[in-house]
């Protein structure tokens, strides 16, 4: 087990390597988070919904789409000059493929959601210093459940056509269950619920992750050997 | 050849059946008390919405045994569970807003039951079309098993949170911890039709499963 995390982490360091030379991709990624932002601003009627209101449902909306551009670009990166056959040849197993490909996804997602969150809490003006150890072990729960099994679809939608938009469209039912106790718990926390509250919600999400989590690291090595 | 018979034999009694099911649904069962006639599409969404759910486990155990035993007829056979799954989908979301519109005043509410219903129509959708986004025949069987295990898995998720939301949707009057509250003709007739939707489902699956069949012998010789 030891060898699968110490080649996890170095294919994980590899994709981050890569991401932080070029940085296209995780740039292209924060504009479009805080465009995305612009848009739900231009998409209410200030003086008819409060900004506390519709908070939640922003903030998930947006890291749903964000984590999606993420997703879709992990195995798009191995399809060049054949770079996943090179992979799959080289003595590591597959589930840590499986393992780096996760890590590299969730930093790449988790960098996205530390500069998304600031610019919610200023452009809609909500208050989160007070509920913030709080609401990033739900935005982190969230994220590794629908990581997880986004890294593992985005494995199969990459060799086949439509990719961009196969990968949501076989990913979002799976992302429901999880947004809607994430946007629940959110939404309690932003209210000025005590965490004890949220808590049932949090107990599904990390039920979530460990089931979706262990599943994706069993079936990944049948979306990969020829 | 002999398969895709039986498939249409099954499938014939089914409909005969279910021409049946209809007459004794509308004639020998009677009225319910407080919604009236429209009560009678029951008869004909409880089974299409077993059939459903049924289909995505079926979907998820086939797919399982595939990723075992690499036999291609396991493949086949989630493929032809998913296509009726995905037939008999449609027809839950026909006939409950049908039911919901004069009985709830709408056709449709972000009930819980709804939105699982939906969600499953939605991951048969994905599954089909992930099927017909990948040529080859290896890959396209274990893609696809992949999916449907994960679509298995997220069933039981769906569920609870079904059951953590008030909701509209009346709840299970047959299949519950205590004896059935439903009247003895009316269970009748929902067991009736529930074995005539088996019967249906059971033909569709077996047609679907010939015709790939006889696709991929197709494919050989071209």
């Amino acid at each position: 087990m030891a060898e699968v995390w110490r080649h996890a982490w170095r294919l994980a360091r590899k994709d981050l390597l890569v991401e932080f030379r070029s940085r296209t991709a995780i740039f292209s990624a924060v504009v479009f988070t805080v465009l995305v932002l612009l848009v739900f601003n231009f998409g209410r009627d200030p003086t008819a919904v409060a900004a506390v209101d519709l908070a939640p449902s922003i903030l998930w909306v947006t890291f749903t789409f964000a984590a999606m551009l993420a997703l879709n670009r992990a195995f798009q990166l191995e399809l060049e000059n054949q770079a996943l056959e090179g992979l799959l040849l080289a003595p590591v197993s597959r589930s840590s493929i499986y393992l780096g490909k996760l890590i590299a996804n969730l930093v790449f997602v988790a960098t996205v959601e530390t500069v998304g969150l600031p610019l919610f809490a200023l452009f809609f003006n909500v208050p989160l210093l007070h509920v913030l150890g709080s609401l990033v072990a739900v935005i982190a729960l969230a994220t590794v459940g629908f990581v997880a099994v986004g890294t593992l679809f985005s494995a199969m939608t990459a060799r086949t056509r439509f990719a961009e938009l196969l990968l949501p469209v076989l990913l979002l039912p799976f992302m429901i269950p999880p947004l809607i106790w994430a946007v629940l718990a959110t939404a309690a926390l932003l209210a000025g619920r005590p965490l004890s509250e949220a808590t049932g919600w949090l107990r599904l999400l990390a039920a979530f992750d460990i089931v979706f989590v262990t599943l994706a690291f069993v079936l990944f090595p049948a979306t990969v050997n020829e | 050849m002999n398969l895709l018979k039986t498939g249409r034999w099954i499938t014939g009694v089914g409909l005969a059946l279910l021409a049946a099911v209809y007459v004794r649904a509308v004639a020998f069962t009677p009225v319910e008390r407080m919604q009236g006639v429209a009560q009678k599409i029951f008869y004909l969404h409880v089974p299409a919405a077993i059939w459903t759910e049924t289909g995505m486990v079926l979907v998820g155990i086939a797919s399982i045994f595939f990723l075992f035993l690499k036999d291609p007829r396991l493949d086949r056979f989630a493929e032809a569970c998913a296509e009726v799954g995905l037939v008999f989908g449609t027809i839950v979301l026909t006939t409950g807003p049908i039911w919901g519109k004069p009985i709830w005043g709408t056709w449709w509410t972000w009930d819980a039951r709804l939105t699982l219903t939906l969600l499953l129509f939605l991951m048969y959708v994905g599954y089909l079309l992930l099927r017909g986004a990948v040529t080859d025949p290896g890959l396209r069987a274990r893609y696809a098993a992949v999916l449907g295990i994960s679509g298995m898995c997220l069933v039981p998720f769906v569920h609870l949170s079904v059951y953590m939301f008030r909701t509209l949707h009346p709840q299970p009057i047959v299949l519950k911890p205590s004896a059935p509250s439903l009247p003895g003709a009316m269970l009748a007739t929902l067991a009736f039709s529930f074995l005539v939707f088996t019967i249906l489902y059971v033909g569709f699956v077996t047609q679907r499963y010939a015709l790939s069949l006889l696709r991929e012998q197709a494919d050989q010789h071209a």
